[in-house]
Order: structure tokens, then C-alpha cells, then sequence
């Protein structure tokens, strides 16, 4: 891998940046492998590398339907926070949290993490209460937190509203400081380029059609460019992994629905933290480019159909105008959906299955981006060890069966 | 925004109806006698098709009665509109 630094960018400088190296090869897929990763966005690009990365396991290939990330690594509004209320919680989004600041370096690619501050709105006496709990939960657990009183966040963001002639005022927010956003793309093709550099093949416009058992051990993935075998299957593909189970015989409980957001036009500076409001509905950002992105809650109704209604935005919308009463001469530029995997307990599995070498990771639901590197990387574990770390054990699919749900519904604001 | 049929007051946009998830989900009879397996599949598992899904909703904004649906979930066409209690109808996507 031709490492990026001030002497190549120099020396590519002298022949036009013509010469740059791809960031991954284009591979035609070897007839087996050691593992199949299902699906080519950021979590399964994640796990290759640090399967490679943390236990040398090399002889891995990443399929991917459609071009690699494309998908919802690529749709996200890129929030990142690890306030979540529960301690199973909180250990694996910090987990997350911690490599996502020393990523960048790790991979070598700018990766444009900027911790500039999430805050999390109260607006009733509820809300007050249950955010104070959740930032003294936070705290026992190492992640920082703060409260802030409501002159606290219009300190923390002047370009808010704090006007108590509204139906909800703000009331307060808790603010994780080393929260913030990064760059999407750079996520996932910085990944990638590290898995490839790595040995693992990537390979794209190759759906997975069938998965292949021979007494309760997989064998291998039918795919549209034919059978690929396979010790150890991984299936990564957040709004279809229920699609991938039943390829396999297994259900799951998670429903997928659409989740949409948007961007305005871009303007000058105006907002530099990320504000999350989980009562009005609407949390929002401002991206390098100077547009305002926005985003809420998911549409109602299952779909893969990768678009919602048009109400669900005026929703945020309306909520965006109480908070943010100047935004409302922005125009908005685009809005687009992506397909969400939600569990009924608003929490992921990262797991072993009772298919023998078959292993899955989803139910992310509208809140994996922040994941992204605590995923592959508990994932990429639970792989190579066939069992799980103490990290995601309790984020195993049995839990349904055993009850012992993380409830993070609204306990953690998880909106995102 | 998607249409629908209410089966008491004709077409009517998506934002009058509130989802009620899947269909024909019956509450077993004798829980106490359930595995945990079968219980956490009655609570928890779902079929969460890419095709045609039997889904209910109720009109809430309108006459406030359920009623079940037939819909493509990549295409969101709705194939049928059928009454609580009834069985899915036979819909040649829906053979599974
Ligand atoms: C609008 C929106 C906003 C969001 N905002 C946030 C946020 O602010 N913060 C946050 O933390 N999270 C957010 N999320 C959630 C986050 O994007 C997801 O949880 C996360 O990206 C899912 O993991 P992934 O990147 O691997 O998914 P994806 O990028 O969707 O990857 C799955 C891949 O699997 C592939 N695949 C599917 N079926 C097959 C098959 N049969 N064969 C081969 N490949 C297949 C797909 O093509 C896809 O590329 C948001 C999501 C959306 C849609
Ligand atoms: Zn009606």
C-alpha cells in the first residue's frame, strides 16, 4: 500500500496526480475463501480489515451487490456519540468512540472525524430528569457528559432558540464533548484500502443469492457470479439481513424500514456542533461544505424501498423551525432514504448463529455509523475466535430467547 | 406518500392510517406451555419480506377501524385490502 504523506503528495505533485494508486484492486473471486464477509458497507469493511488486521486472517473476500458503500455507510448524517444509557451500551459505542480517534493514523486516510460536540435536548420535566440520569450513568461508566441548563446551551450554540413562548421549550441538554461527525465515504474507503492492502479481495456487482449448508455447517455462498465456498460466512448487511437469513433458515426480529434526511444549500459557519432533539424530532449538523444536515425518525412502515414520504420530512422540518427559527429561509438542496434494520430493543446483534460458521451483525438500526469501527472490530472476533468478545456478548442473538434485551429506546435519546 | 383503501371509506392518503406491523399474528393460546424459543418467536421474530408483506393498519384520522393489507415492500403497490379475521389472500407473489 502506497502510504499517504507529505512526500507522495509532493512527488505526485511533480507527474500531475496522475499516478496515484487505486485505493483497492477489482479481483475476480477465487472459487473459496477462509471467510465471506455479505455486504460492502462500512461494517463488513471494517471487520475484513481488522480480521486481517487483529488476527491474520487474510484469506477473506468481501461480496458486495451494488458498489461498495453504497449503501447506508454512504446515507448517514455521520453522528457520533457513545452517551447510551446502559452499561452493555455505553462499553461498546465508547469502544467505538476511542477508535474512531485514533483512526485516521490507523488507516492512514483522513477519515475528517470533527469532535465538536453532541448535544441531546430536554424539553419537558421528563425528559430533564431522564437526561441528568442518563449523564450521571455515563459518567460511572467513563464516558464524559455534561449537563447543561438552557442558558448553557444557548451558550454552547447561540444560533439556537431558547424562546419559552413554544409548545416544547429547551429546557436543558446533555453534551458528550467528544462526540461530533466525520466523513462518510473516507470511513469506508479507508477500510477498504486497508483490507486490501491487507489481502483481502473486494468484490463488487456480486449479490448473494443462496447460502450453502451441508449438515448445519455452511459451506459456501451462491452468488450472481456464480458458488463461492467458504469456512465462515459473515453476514453484514444491515437493511437486508433479514433477506439473508431466510437463505439460511434463520428470522430474525428486526423489521426494516426506510430513514431519510436531507441537506439544505450550503451557508456560511453557522453551526458547529450537532444538535439532537428527540421530543420535537429533528437533530441537525452542518457539513464542511456549509450545508445543514438534517434528520429524524424512520417512516412507519416495513420497506427496502430505499424512499420515504414526504410528510415524514416536513415533520423534522417543523420541528428544525422551533429550534432553529433563522433556518427558515434555507432552501434544501436533497433528500434521499436508506433501508434501516431496526431491533425491537433499539440495540444490535453482533453474534454467533445456530448455523454452524455462520455468524451475523445488524440491527443497527438508524444509529450504527457511530459503530462502525467497535462493529467490524468486535465482529472480526467473534469470527477468528468463533466466540464472541466480552464487548458484544451480550449483544447476541440468543437474547431474544433468554430476554435479557438492552432496552436503549429513548432511555439513550437513540435517535442516532 | 403512499395511498390507501380504507374498506369503509375508499382512497385516502398514507398520513390518515397509523401501521400496525405484520399480520396474523395470533396470540398463543396456552403461553405457560410455550418453549422460550416459541415465545421469543411470538414476540420478536418477524418476516420482514423484500416482497409481498401482510401488514395491518388502522384508519385512524378516519372511520378508526383496522383492517388488513397485502403490499410490496420495495415498490410499496398495495396488492390487496382485506377485513380483520380473514385469511391472507392468495396473491401469486405471496406463494411462499
Ligand atoms: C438516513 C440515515 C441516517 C443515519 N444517520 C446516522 C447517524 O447520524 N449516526 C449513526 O451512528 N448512524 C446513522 N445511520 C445508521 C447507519 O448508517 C447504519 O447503522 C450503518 O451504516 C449500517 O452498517 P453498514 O455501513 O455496514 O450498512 P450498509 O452500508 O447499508 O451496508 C450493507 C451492504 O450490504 C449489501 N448487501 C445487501 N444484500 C446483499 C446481498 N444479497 N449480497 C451482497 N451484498 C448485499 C448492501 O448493498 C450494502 O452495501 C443512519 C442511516 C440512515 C439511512
Ligand atoms: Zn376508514
Amino acid at each position: 500500500m502506497a502510504r499517504y504523506s507529505i512526500l507522495s503528495l509532493a512527488r505526485n505533485a511533480l507527474t500531475g496526480h496522475r499516478d496515484w494508486p487505486e485505493l483497492w484492486r477489482s479481483p475476480e473471486p477465487k472459487p473459496a475463501y477462509d471467510v465471506v464477509i455479505v455486504g460492502g458497507g462500512g461494517h463488513g469493511l471494517a471487520t475484513a480489515y481488522y480480521l486481517a488486521k487483529e488476527h491474520g486472517v487474510t484469506d477473506v473476500a468481501v461480496v458486495e451487490k451494488g458498489w461498495l458503500a453504497g449503501g447506508n455507510i454512504a446515507r448517514n448524517t455521520t453522528i457520533i456519540r457513545s452517551n447510551y444509557l446502559w452499561d452493555e451500551s455505553a462499553a461498546i459505542y465508547e469502544h467505538g468512540l476511542k477508535l474512531w480517534e485514533g483512526l485516521s493514523r490507523e488507516l492512514n486516510f483522513n477519515v475528517m472525524l470533527r469532535q465538536r460536540g453532541v448535544m441531546n435536548l430536554a424539553h419537558t420535566e421528563h425528559d430533564v430528569r431522564e437526561s441528568i440520569r442518563r449523564v450521571n450513568a455515563n459518567r460511572l461508566n467513563g464516558v464524559d457528559a455534561e449537563w447543561l441548563d438552557a442558558e448553557g446551551v444557548k451558550a454552547f450554540c447561540p444560533t439556537i432558540s431558547i424562546s419559552p413562548d413554544v409548545r416544547y421549550p429547551v429546557l436543558g441538554a446533555t453534551l458528550q464533548r467528544r462526540g461530533g461527525v466525520a466523513r462518510h465515504d473516507a470511513v469506508a474507503w479507508g477500510y477498504a484500502r486497508g483490507a486490501d492492502a491487507r489481502g483481502v479481495d473486494i468484490v463488487q456487482h456480486c449479490e448473494v443469492t443462496g447460502i450453502r449448508q451441508v449438515r448445519g455447517r455452511v459451506t459456501g455462498v451462491e452468488t450472481s457470479r456464480g458458488f463461492i465456498g467458504a469456512r465462515k460466512v459473515a453476514l453484514v448487511a444491515a437493511g437486508h439481513s433479514s433477506v439473508l437469513a431466510e437463505m439460511a433458515g434463520l428470522r430474525l426480529p428486526v423489521e426494516s424500514h426506510p430513514l431519510q434526511a436531507m441537506v439544505s444549500e450550503p451557508l456560511k459557519p453557522v453551526l458547529d456542533c450537532v444538535v439532537m432533539s428527540n421530543a420535537v424530532h429533528v437533530y441537525i449538523s452542518q457539513s464542511d461544505k456549509g450545508e445543514l444536515v438534517l434528520g429524524a425518525g424512520i417512516d412507519s412502515f416495513n420497506s427496502y424501498g430505499q424512499r420515504g414520504g414526504l410528510h415524514v420530512l416536513e415533520d423534522q422540518l417543523a420541528a428544525l423551525m422551533q429550534l432553529f427559527p433563522a433556518f427558515s429561509r434555507a432552501r434544501l438542496l436533497r433528500s434521499w432514504g436508506g433501508i434501516v434494520d431496526v431491533c425491537p430493543d433499539a440495540s444490535p446483534i453482533v453474534s454467533k448463529t445456530p448455523v454452524e460458521g455462520l455468524y451475523i451483525n445488524c440491527g443497527w438500526g438508524t444509529g450504527g455509523f457511530k459503530a462502525t469501527p467497535s462493529s467490524g472490530w468486535t465482529f472480526a472476533h467473534t469470527i477468528a475466535r468463533d466466540e464472541p468478545h466480552k464487548l458484544n456478548a451480550p449483544f447476541a442473538l440468543d437474547r431474544f430467547t433468554s430476554g435479557a434485551l438492552i432496552d436503549e429506546h429513548g432511555a439513550a435519546a437513540v435517535a442516532h | 406518500m403512499m395511498r390507501i383503501e380504507c374498506p369503509w371509506c375508499g382512497g385516502r392518503d398514507e398520513t390518515e392510517f397509523h401501521y400496525g406491523g405484520e399480520a396474523h399474528i395470533a396470540r398463543p393460546e396456552d403461553p405457560d406451555a410455550l418453549s422460550d424459543e416459541a415465545w421469543a418467536d411470538y414476540l420478536f421474530m418477524r418476516a420482514n419480506p423484500r416482497g409481498v408483506h401482510a401488514e395491518r393498519w388502522m384508519h385512524a384520522q378516519g372511520c378508526r377501524q383496522w383492517f388488513n393489507v397485502l403490499r410490496h415492500t420495495a415498490s410499496h403497490e398495495v396488492v390487496a385490502v382485506y377485513p380483520m379475521g380473514a385469511p391472507r389472500p392468495d396473491h401469486p407473489e405471496t406463494a411462499a
